[in-house]
């Protein structure tokens, strides 16, 4: 077996640039602390309404410009429906199923999560643009799952 | 003569080198088989393609995820597990001189079980008693049936994986210290994958089955998730390594060239079998419940199978650009113009493999944690594989099929059928252009996969994705119209065209490469490597996920 001058070029190019992506996946994750939703609390499913902070699901204001959203995901809607917050909050959102598996997405923005039962899901997202935003379900999850949706008003 | 008579032998023994007819008749049955499931699973597109599009209601009797769990089965898993085991079967007999009757006898019984399967799985899916999509997540529980179904699919295919081995392991004994031929080293490495990759859905499938019956309460969700992605994603990447056999060994004879490395496409194929299971894990880099160093090394297992398939970019371009100079090609892309685009079997095969630079490194970007996090359950994800799976893997099937369906059905290819053939192809690649750009881009955009028609209340957003998803639909009318065809031609050529000898195209490899080194042929140890790479990936979280798990889920019926 000898490799070609140009395949030996070609597959050391290949390797540098999965490390490359190895690199700056890393940096973000570990240094930035951009990493994706890995929560590793667990939550009896059947019991989440009796559950805290479950069995109060809101918005909760916890500091100037932060706030934090606990929320539960069931057949086929978002509890708490209403969310608004004002443009530049950093929001925490607490989730978890209270069924089957369900996804968290925001259209235009990067939150985007799996949320499943018998596990606690958290994800954060600083909303600078106001708008009214899609929160949507997009894990399929019965015959409803193309209504299950919400919205989060983010006000000037 | 005595001489004589062993000169007849002779040519008697490399007459069934051929495909025997016995073997043709096993290789038929499951060619044709896959066509109807293409056929089916088309119809089935269609309608999908457009409801999404807001263009067709379906009736209420048919429901859309039911259509959905429908068309992933029939083309996910039918069409492409009956082509491949048709195919290497022909490859098996046709490069081990025949297979075994014992080894014909286990094919068979395989297509029975599978077929038996898919009865029970498609049944229920019928009667809307399993609309939970093809990777049928709990805590949604189908009917019992959908999963015993699945159970005999994967028995079926498992007595096929062990009729390859006994037929490679023959022929080794009686050819000891040889290399085995290309096609059934490709086709060891296929069925190995299958054998083991099809273990943790076994697993899977008999955790659930008590479940659904309700003879246990609750199931371990993310358990049953990770077994699942354990299977799910190898699948999609031994259809994918069963069109690049056809790349590294059918493609170069038809374009009148020699194979690339020898060596090189066993290290290829080596590498592509021991890093492949744990590649699963990508499916779930935004689940909870796992660890971010956990997910971290899951992306570098995924981005190391991206190495064997860039080897084998610069492979098949190396083969392309050598013949095209043999034939007089000049200067830096001259070559291109001397290759047989005129020629079905290379241009559906060659499109396939240009369509796999733009899936593969959809496939790269999409498999690391943040650009994952963006797309993860979008439609970009099924631009992918319909780009992946539905051109690079089919387009390639397709391609074969032009030779191996009149090769076992003594008929030969005729200019008219190539010529529809090109046609066919280039539909093919119009409707997944339209189809899988708009679904890449519109998955960008956050429109959900997997979710029929809405406008989730009229919200702008939602609205502003509906020009893209008229031009899905435009796609899916595209590929239905190219379904059509496909399924015409294959007919044609098994049933109607003109009598004759096909050949089986292999390349053979190039003299100027030098001797292969004989640890290739070590799969013992291959399989050893592959079992610690999957224990290196899986023995942490799931033993986490059993140790560390929530109470349970009862079942859910949410359609």
């Amino acid at each position: 077996m000898k490799l070609s001058r140009g395949e030996e070029v070609w597959l050391i190019a290949s390797f540098g640039m999965i490390l490359i992506f190895m690199f700056i996946t890393g940096y973000q994750t570990f240094a930035l602390g951009m990493g994706p939703p890995s929560h590793q609390e667990t939550i009896d499913p059947q019991q989440v309404d009796e559950t805290a902070p479950f069995d109060n699901p809101g918005v909760k204001k916890i500091a100037d410009n932060e706030y934090e959203v606990v929320m539960t995901l069931q057949l086929f809607n978002f509890t708490p429906a209403e969310i608004e917050v004002p443009a530049g909050s950093t929001v925490h959102f607490i989730l978890t199923s209270k069924d089957v598996t369900h996804g968290f997405q925001v259209a235009d923005t990067n939150i985007n999560a799996m949320v499943m039962p018998g596990y606690i899901q958290k994800i954060t997202q600083t909303f600078d643009e106001p708008g009214n935003y899609l929160v949507l379900c997009n894990e399929y999850c019965g015959a409803g799952h193309q209504a299950m949706s919400t919205t989060i008003k983010v006000t000037e | 003569m005595e001489l004589v008579k062993k000169i007849e032998m002779n040519v008697k023994k490399n007459v069934s080198l051929g495909v025997s007819p016995q073997d043709a008749k096993l290789s038929k049955t499951y060619l044709l088989v896959s066509f109807i499931a293409l056929l089916l699973g088309g119809v089935l597109g269609l309608l999908q393609g457009l409801n999404r599009a807001g263009l067709l209601q379906l009736p209420p009797w048919l429901n859309y995820y039911q259509v959905l769990t429908a068309h992933g089965v029939l083309l996910v898993l039918v069409l492409t597990a009956f082509f491949t085991i048709g195919y290497f079967y022909a490859a098996l007999s046709h490069t081990l001189g025949g297979l075994l009757p014992k080894v014909r006898k286990m094919a068979w019984i395989g297509f029975f079980m599978k077929t038996a399967g898919l009865v029970m799985a498609v049944v229920p899916i019928l009667k809307n008693d399993a609309s939970v999509l093809y990777t049928f997540y709990p805590p949604m529980a189908a009917s019992p049936l959908f999963y015993i179904g699945l159970v005999f699919i994967v028995l079926g295919v498992w007595m096929c994986a062990f009729g390859s081995f006994l037929s490679v392991a023959h022929w080794r004994k009686q050819h000891k210290g040889e290399h085995i031929p290309i096609l059934a080293f490709f086709a060891t490495g296929v069925f190995v994958l299958l054998f083991f990759g099809s273990i943790p859905v076994a697993v899977e499938v008999f955790i659930i089955i008590p479940w659904a019956f309700g003879w246990i309460d609750t199931i371990n969700v993310m358990l049953s998730r990770t077994l699942f992605w354990a299977f799910g994603h190898t699948l999609v990447n031994i259809w994918y390594l069963t069109a690049v056999s056809a790349w590294y060994v059918t493609v170069p004879k038809i374009i009148g060239g020699k194979r690339f490395s020898d060596t090189l496409t066993r290290v290829v194929i080596i590498l592509l079998v021991i890093m492949n299971i744990p590649g699963g894990f990508h499916h779930q880099i935004v689940d909870p419940g796992i660890s971010e160093e956990i997910k971290y090394m899951h992306v570098f297992m995924s981005l190391a199978i991206s190495f064997p398939s860039l080897m084998t970019a610069y492979a098949m371009f190396a083969v392309f650009e050598r013949t095209g100079r043999e034939k007089g090609g000049r200067g830096l892309f001259g070559w291109l113009k001397k290759l047989p685009w005129g020629d079905v079997r290379f241009l559906a095969p060659m499109i396939a493999m240009i369509a796999f630079i733009i899936g593969g490194a959809g496939g790269i970007a999409q498999t690391t944690n943040q650009l994952n996090q963006v797309v993860h359950n979008t439609m970009w994800v099924v631009g992918h594989f319909h780009i992946t799976v539905g051109t690079s893997v089919i387009l390639t099937f397709f391609g074969i099929s032009y030779w191996l369906v009149p090769l076992v059905s003594k008929r030969t290819l005729t200019q008219n059928m190539n010529r529809l053939g090109i046609i066919q192809t280039i539909i093919w690649t119009v409707g997944m252009i339209f189809m899988a750009i708009s679904m890449h881009w519109i998955g960008l955009l956050g429109s959900p996969r997997r979710t029929s028609y809405t406008t989730y209340g009229d919200h702008a957003t939602a609205l502003s994705w509906d020009p893209y998803l008229f031009l899905i639909a435009i796609g899916g009318t595209l590929l239905f119209i190219g379904v059509l065809l496909q399924v015409y031609i294959v007919l044609n050529l098994m049933f109607w065209a003109p009598k004759g000898e096909t050949e089986f195209p292999i390349a053979d490899s190039d003299p100027k490469d030098g001797k292969t080194p004989y640890w290739t042929e070590k799969w013992g140890r291959w399989i050893v490597i592959m079992l610690l790479l999957v224990a290196m990936g899986y023995v942490i979280p799931i033993v986490d996920f059993i140790m560390n798990a929530p109470p349970g889920s009862p079942p859910f019926r949410t359609w």
